[in-house]
């Protein structure tokens, strides 16, 4: 049976980790390598490297960073951040990550998400949508979610699915930093609209809320940054308890 | 255990500077092949990214990798000639994900002729599931020397929207809504759908159950 995934996400500005990290262990708490070894061996599914370099400089470095990933872990990774080219992606395909993930640049060219697929194949495509909850309307939200815009997250999604994404990076701004769970009712209806699978981001802060954004929101993985990277949650043991709670999972 | 651990060791150097011909990875320029190139370095094995015959035809084992799209790679196969000499080859090849799907005679995926080592077609997953099926899945009636120490129902790392239904090569299977074929061999080709080279400790073992063939 195909299991549910549990992805840390790493926010990375000039070839480093940003966010504090709270790893004991960790020899250096910045390095983005170390800590991908980490998650790894603790039964991380996939991992989400998420580039905010403002610089000139910040491809070389990135591609530098996953050549090393590469290197280094045994299981697939996602490069997301900037990226707008097809040359972009190639770069970072050549350099070793697994999957790229789009957001600004897909809203503003669409056909791009069509030219990258029909190149790389859907299956390595990820689509990112940043929505926030208006008068009750879901709107498509650009730049890290500063920039609102008129786009319906639901006609969205489906459309960048027909345009080839294999697979759509869903973060719901509501609840993204609140701790307070995943926004499982749009993740339930993008999940029965839409047939590729969905990334929920935003809100995890108990083991309960992966329990809920996979059985109530259906989704088919979960990402989450801060309950990780704090070791709120640890994925050994949140991997056992959705096990326990009848969530398939790769243990 | 020191001493089995240095003895294991030297065993593999010693045939690794036996084996002369190496490991070829095919460079057809399709998608990350790069990983399988790392994979096999920390098995510590080099190898070399190829599309060059001589260097194919000349290695102990050759991997065929791919992800992407079946019509396009055809494509780049028989642009440098390959789609001749991959069904040639007699060393053990081990097709990855699309490998797999282009070691078959035919692919519904743009409606491509493939290169007909395994008489068997790749279909489409059908709508009522996730399309591309993305994550872990289980393997399982596992058959043969690639599986050697790798158990039943274990997780690898799978990525495609296509599939080969099971056949009489099918060496393992895997469970996306009917079971369908995770592995096939006949002769010295082996296929694997899932990606080794991303599936933990298991895929690598698997990879080095290859080399040992």
């Amino acid at each position: 049976m195909l299991t549910k995934r549990i992805i840390p996400c790493l926010d990375i500005k000039n070839g480093r980790t940003v966010k504090g990290i709270n790893f004991v262990s960790l020899r250096d708490a910045g390095d983005p390598v170390e800590l991908a070894e980490i998650y790894s061996r603790e039964g991380a599914d996939e991992l989400v490297f998420l580039d905010i370099t403002a610089t000139e400089e910040r491809r070389k470095t990135l591609l530098d960073l996953v050549s090393k990933v590469a290197k280094a872990i045994n299981i697939p990774f996602t490069v997301g951040g900037g990226i707008s080219t097809i040359e972009d992606v190639d770069k970072l395909l050549r350099a070793g990550a697994d999957k790229v993930s789009i957001n600004s640049s897909a809203v503003k060219n669409p056909q791009l998400i069509n030219d990258l697929s029909s190149k790389f194949g859907s299956q390595c495509i990820v689509v990112a949508i940043d929505a926030k909850k208006i008068d009750n309307k879901w709107k498509v939200h650009l730049v890290g979610g500063k920039i609102p815009t008129e786009i319906d997250l639901f006609k969205w999604a489906k459309e960048v699915a027909q345009r080839g994404a294999g697979e759509i990076l869903f973060t719901s701004m509501n609840n993204d930093g609140t701790k307070k769970g995943f926004a499982n009712k749009a993740l339930a209806k993008m999940s029965s609209i839409v047939n590729v699978p969905i990334i929920a981001s935003g809100g995890a802060g108990s083991i309960h809320h992966f329990i809920d954004v996979f059985r109530d929101g259906r989704s088919d993985a979960a990402l989450a940054a801060s309950v990780f990277h704090f070791k709120e949650i640890e994925i050994n043991k949140l991997k056992q308890e959705l096990n326990n709670n009848n969530i398939p999972v790769r243990i | 255990m020191k001493k089995i651990n240095s003895s294991l060791i030297k065993n593999k150097r010693s045939s690794f500077g036996r084996t002369g011909g190496g490991i070829a990875i095919i460079d057809y320029g399709a998608g990350n092949v790069q990983s399988v190139k790392y994979a096999l370095e920390r098995l510590g094995k080099n190898s070399v990214l190829t599309n060059d015959a001589e260097l194919i035809k000349k290695a102990d084992k050759v991997i065929f990798p791919g992800v992407g799209e079946a019509s396009s790679a055809m494509k780049a196969l028989r642009d440098k000639g390959l789609d001749k000499l991959i069904p040639k080859l007699k060393q053990p090849v081990l097709g990855i994900c699309l490998g797999l799907q282009l070691m078959c005679k035919y692919s519904e995926e743009n409606n491509t002729t493939g290169l007909g080592i395994f008489n068997v077609s790749v279909k489409q997953f059908t709508d009522q599931l996730k399309v591309p099926q993305i994550g872990w899945n289980q393997i399982e009636n596992l058959k043969g020397k690639l599986f050697k120490g790798i158990s039943d129902k274990e997780f690898m790392y799978l990525v495609h929207s296509y599939y080969v239904p099971k056949n009489k090569f099918t060496v393992a299977t895997t469970n996306y809504g009917f079971d369908y074929t995770s592995a096939m061999q006949k002769d010295n080709f082996y296929g694997v759908q899932f990606h080794p080279e991303k599936s933990s400790s298991a895929g690598e073992k698997l990879l080095d159950n290859f080399l040992k063939i």
